[in-house]
């Protein structure tokens, strides 16, 4: 969450600093929670966002990106890995797995 | 003599102990069980409401415009089929209702898929997501994944939960919505506010 270091993952220094994903999970009686934020390029919230990441998927969380398709349809991108989000995605919603009902 | 006396006090006693220790196992737990501080929430409906609104809001932002339009009106969301082999196929998502399956062109019901996201960390000792988090979990599922959705949730026959007459009832109230949504735009396109 906290933004600290400003080089890239490539050593580089990032030349945009506001550009950021949050990861939100939705909770029973809260709605949506921020979980984590951060600039996948800046290696320092790189990797609080893939140990943000691997928690959720260890507690059976689903992990989709909303996206704006072609022609402006809307869809989800369900994601299994932190490398499969989409690199212009702006946020990553977790929820509890699906279960039989 | 005394050894024959105590090998038989021995069985006696081994034996009494096999017998008796699982009801004083049981006895004991039940023991710690009534003594256990069980956490318990009182039902805030200020906070359900609150949740339910940060919900919708997270839902209006992630799908179109029209769905969005759909839910706020009817209560469900049309999510069209992406397996299709040249049969056009749609799901209604309820929140927390089974996603029903149906075909637009007949209006004929296919299948109930019994599907829920229980959060097992139970935050405030409920395991329900908001209703329009169910709908947004739905839909995510759907449309990022349909085949990984479908496979995880249990398929019946329609009517096993979702009343029939109700989707029926709901399927011409979206026709009819949709019609009224067609008019509205080629009235606003007329007046020149909507680009043909």
């Amino acid at each position: 969450m906290v933004r600290r270091a400003r080089t890239t993952a490539q050593g580089v220094p990032s030349l945009c600093h506001n550009r950021g994903v949050k990861f939100l999970r939705m909770k029973p009686g809260h709605g949506e929670v921020l979980i984590a934020e951060g600039d996948p390029e800046v290696t320092e919230e790189e990797r609080e966002l893939v140990e943000a990441f691997r928690h959720q998927l260890d507690q059976g969380m689903w992990a989709a990106v909303p996206l704006t398709g072609p022609a402006g349809r809307r869809q989800a991108q369900m994601v299994k890995a932190f490398d499969e989000i989409p690199r212009d995605a702006d946020r990553v919603i977790f929820f509890p797995r699906a279960a039989g009902g | 003599m005394v050894l024959a006396l105590s090998v038989t006090t021995i069985v006696v006693v081994v034996l009494l102990w096999e017998a008796s220790m699982p009801r004083i196992g049981e006895a004991w737990r039940r023991h710690k069980a009534r003594r256990a501080i069980v956490p318990t929430f009182d039902h805030d409906p200020g906070r359900d409401l609150r949740a339910e609104q940060k919900a919708r809001t997270l839902l209006r932002s992630c799908v179109n415009e029209e769905e969005w339009a759909m839910y706020r009106d009817l209560g469900f969301i049309r999510v069209w089929g992406q397996r299709s082999q040249g049969v056009e196929y749609a799901y209604l998502v309820y929140p927390h209702k089974p996603v029903v399956a149906y075909l637009p062109q007949t209006g004929v019901l296919l299948n109930e898929y019994c599907v829920e996201f229980p959060d097992e960390e139970r935050p405030y000792g409920t395991t329900r997501l908001p209703d329009s988090d169910d709908v947004l979990a739905k839909w995510m599922a759907l449309t990022g994944d349909e085949r990984r959705l479908i496979n995880s949730a249990n398929m019946h026959l329609p009517g096993r939960q979702v009343d029939p007459k109700q989707v029926r009832r709901d399927l011409w109230r979206l026709s009819r919505w949709e019609r009224q949504r067609l008019g509205g735009d080629d009235a606003r396109r007329s007046a020149g506010s909507l680009p043909a």
